[in-house]
């Protein structure tokens, strides 16, 4: 599955983004505590905990995400009007606005806790950034579904009909099915976006890896040493993450590929 | 007869059961068909042809609802297709269906591309359906490949179990749109041995096509249309022998 | 034209307490304004820079140097599957600690301002992609053009540029279009390293006179505005290349 051209391209790529780290410490001032390495292997854990709220915040996303996409890519290919231009409507809004916008527009405007009778539910910042997340990727996901269910051959439509089925029976038991595997690569694209879109929830004040890098940084006394290879560290955690993901949604392109 | 319509009564053999008056249809500005008549009568088998853009394929959608069209009638057992309250998965089931392309499902095997119709549509008990699907593949000479997915059939195969699925839903009218174009000269012989067997058993059966020599011998009725009007009809005899329009007479020559 | 429709929006406010205040202050209004030049100054840079190491980047790949081609791999790896606030935050803060600085009445300067900083990240980051989308429309373009090219006595250079290249933007122009849409919105994220766009500029006006949705409405608004006129444009230059009868 890893080509031949995969391992170099990889290995080429953490070699890059190392280089910079290794930089970072050469031109690092003399410090009578901790080198940045030493500081970065200390607060590692911290890091690695905010990273694991990336990593839930968007699996949580993905799925309220696809399941609130699908409903909306079905419901662009609606007979009725209303429902169609309202859900095309929503749907084109949302991808044509930024996603900080659009994490902006919840974090603020939904208030941090619900009042239910005389009890108040609090509503916490990484749940509220995982709604706000879940948002634009209901978006793409409406797109990947309408154009994974425009893509199956009219004919099937066609037969379909003639052999009585109502177009939500055609749907259910003849299209969707079809539209699986078209949707996969698609899919797991659309994943990969939100995980790198997830850190934007630091410059809301959500403790996830880049806000805990930061605080890290703060508590070592913001020393410029220590930029190059904290944030190194981030992006090679993603990357980690992201280039496999990248890897499968290819092997997936090229096993499910749609011959027209 | 081998298959007894599930509303039992059998459609009068004076009467036509397929009738069309005046038939016209547009997409958009142009009209593709442009006043087709004709009646058939159960038991008939009716052959269209004609070349490419004749208005055939449209012609054949018309009848069982899945294409509009703006002036005329077109009665099917004496229910107008274009009336608005008519049911129309009832007429799904009496006007059964071939394409060109087959359309099988492909993420179903052949029996249950067979199977699904008649139990989802007609709520059929799923032995009694299963039982029908199993005779039908014999029927078609496809027994052993039930389990096969479309993707592993042949073209010829495909149509055979395209066939086999629209006759599980026991149909009083079966139509065929230029079935045998898609494939290769050895599996047209397959196909249209299927189809004849089918006429010899009286199904109505109302075919375009462009194997000539299968309207010959299996046709009781000939239509020749050219840009959306019939502009000849026969029995296959006389028809093809001594055609009288120019037309008729300059397709036949290119075609035999 | 401020001068029209400031007093609409005041009566607005005053009347239902709907606060569109950049548009009837004259000071926010400014803020404002400015805000929404340096997004599209912002914008049209970073497409630019992009679309120009796209170019390159996919010349490069048909380099014979085995470095220079795993190296140019190794960036497209490295920007697409790394966050581009992320890249955002290591071009400004890591690297630009590391910039000599300018000194200029007493405090210094850094020589590369935020605004720039985020120009170079983003340029990259859409470069990255361009990269693969020019490459797989030069793929497009058949081998038979290129070789009848060189027949007739161009060099390998000259035959890139004068008949590869046309055709090849001609086919990738919808993925192209897609990019720089994404690409377009991807430049509000510039608003973590305070460069003053216009997402930036309507957190202050709102922190300032706590009309939070009315400002989000607002950049809905504007978003889609851009994101619709980029959309346009593009296709406006699809159907100008367009080659009668030919994909």
């Amino acid at each position: 599955m890893v080509s031949n051209i995969a391992r170099p391209r990889y290995c080429a790529a953490l070699a890059l983004l190392f280089l910079f780290s290794f930089w970072g410490e050469t031109v690092a001032a003399p410090n009578p505590h901790f080198s940045p390495f030493e500081a970065l292997w200390i607060w590692m854990p911290f890091i690695l905990s905010g990273f694991l709220l990336n990593l839930v915040m968007s699996l949580l996303a993905a799925v309220l995400g696809t399941i609130l996409g699908g409903l909306l890519g079905i419901a662009q290919l609606s007979t009725s009007k209303v429902i169609c231009s309202s859900s095309v409507f929503v749907t084109q809004v949302f991808r044509n606005t930024p996603w900080i916008i659009i994490l902006f527009a919840v974090m603020l405007l939904v208030p941090f806790e619900l009042k239910l009778g005389t009890r108040s539910l609090i509503i916490p910042d990484w749940l509220k950034a995982t709604v706000g997340f879940a948002i634009p990727v209901s978006a793409n996901v409406a797109e990947v579904v309408r154009g994974a269910i425009l893509s199956v051959p009219s004919g099937q439509w066609e037969s379909s009909e003639s052999l009585g089925f109502s177009k939500w029976q055609t749907l259910r038991m003849v299209i969707l099915p079809q539209c699986v595997k078209r949707m996969m690569a698609p899919w797991m694209n659309a994943y990969a976006i939100l995980v790198l879109s997830t850190p934007i929830a630091a410059v809301l004040g959500v403790h996830e890896a880049v806000g805990n890098a930061q605080q890290a940084m703060e508590a070592l006394g913001a020393r410029t040493s220590l930029l190059v290879p904290f944030y190194s560290f981030i992006l090679v955690l993603f990357f980690f993450y992201i280039y496999p993901i990248s890897r499968l949604t290819l092997w997936l392109e090229r096993r499910y590929a749609v011959y027209l | 007869m081998p298959f007894t319509s599930s509303d039992g009564d059998a459609w009068p053999s004076d009467q036509p059961i397929v009738s069309l008056v005046d038939v016209h249809k547009s997409f958009g500005h142009v009209e593709v068909l442009r006043g087709i008549s004709f009646d058939v009568f159960q038991g008939d088998a009716v052959c269209i042809i004609g070349p490419s853009g004749s208005g055939k394929s449209t012609l054949i959608r018309c009848i069982n609802g899945l294409a509009n069209f703006q002036r005329g009638s077109i009665k099917v057992e004496g229910q107008e297709v274009s009336d608005a309250n008519i049911d129309k998965r009832k007429l799904r089931k009496k006007v059964g269906i071939v394409f060109q392309q087959y359309n099988l499902f492909p993420h179903k095997t052949a029996l249950q591309n067979i199977m699904m119709a008649p139990i989802h549509v007609l709520r059929e008990p799923k032995d009694v359906v299963l039982d029908r699907a199993v005779k039908l593949m014999k029927k078609v000479r496809l027994d052993g490949l039930e389990n096969r997915y479309p993707g592993e059939l042949s073209g010829g195969q495909q149509q055979r179990v395209a066939i086999a699925r629209s006759l599980a839903m026991n149909p009083n009218i079966m139509l065929f749109d230029e079935v045998t174009a898609a494939l290769d000269p050895e599996t047209v012989k397959e196909v249209l041995r299927t189809i004849r067997e089918l006429t010899e058993e009286d199904m109505t059966c109302i075919l375009v096509t462009h194997e000539m020599g299968f309207a010959r011998e299996v046709g009781d009725h000939i239509y020749f249309t050219d840009r959306g009007l019939i502009v000849e009809h026969g029995e296959p005899d006389e028809f093809f022998k001594a055609a009288k329009d120019p037309r008729t007479r300059a397709f036949l020559n290119q075609v035999l | 034209m401020f001068e029209l429709i400031s007093p609409v929006f005041r009566h607005l406010y005053e009347s239902t307490g709907v606060n569109f205040v950049f548009l009837y202050d004259p000071y926010e209004y400014g803020r404002f304004v400015n805000g929404v030049f340096l997004t599209i100054e912002l914008g049209i840079c970073c497409l630019l820079l992009s679309v120009l190491i796209g170019i390159l980047g996919a010349w490069a790949q048909e380099a014979r140097s085995r470095i220079l081609r795993l190296l140019i791999a190794g960036y497209i790896q490295a920007f697409r599957n790394t966050p581009p606030i992320v890249q955002l935050l290591f071009f400004y803060f890591a690297l630009g600690a590391l910039t000599p600085k300018v000194s200029a009445d007493g405090y210094s300067i850094p020589i590369i301002s935020a605004f720039d900083w985020a120009v170079i990240s983003l340029g990259c980051f859409g470069g990255a992609f361009n990269v693969e989308i020019f490459r797989s429309g030069i793929e497009a373009v058949p081998h038979s053009t290129r070789e009848a090219g060189e027949a007739l006595g161009y060099t390998k250079s000259q035959a890139f540029f004068y008949i590869t290249l046309p055709l090849a933007f001609r086919f990738c122009l919808p993925a192209l279009t897609n990019n720089l849409v994404s690409l377009l919105k991807t430049t509000s994220l510039a608003y973590a390293i305070t460069v003053p766009e216009v997402t930036l500029v309507s957190s202050q006006i709102w922190s300032d006179n706590l009309n939070v949705a009315e400002m989000m409405l607002t950049l809905f608004i504007f978003y889609n505005l851009i994101v619709a006129m980029l959309a346009w444009a593009m296709h406006r230059l699809e159907r100008a290349l367009k080659i009668p009868g030919y994909g």
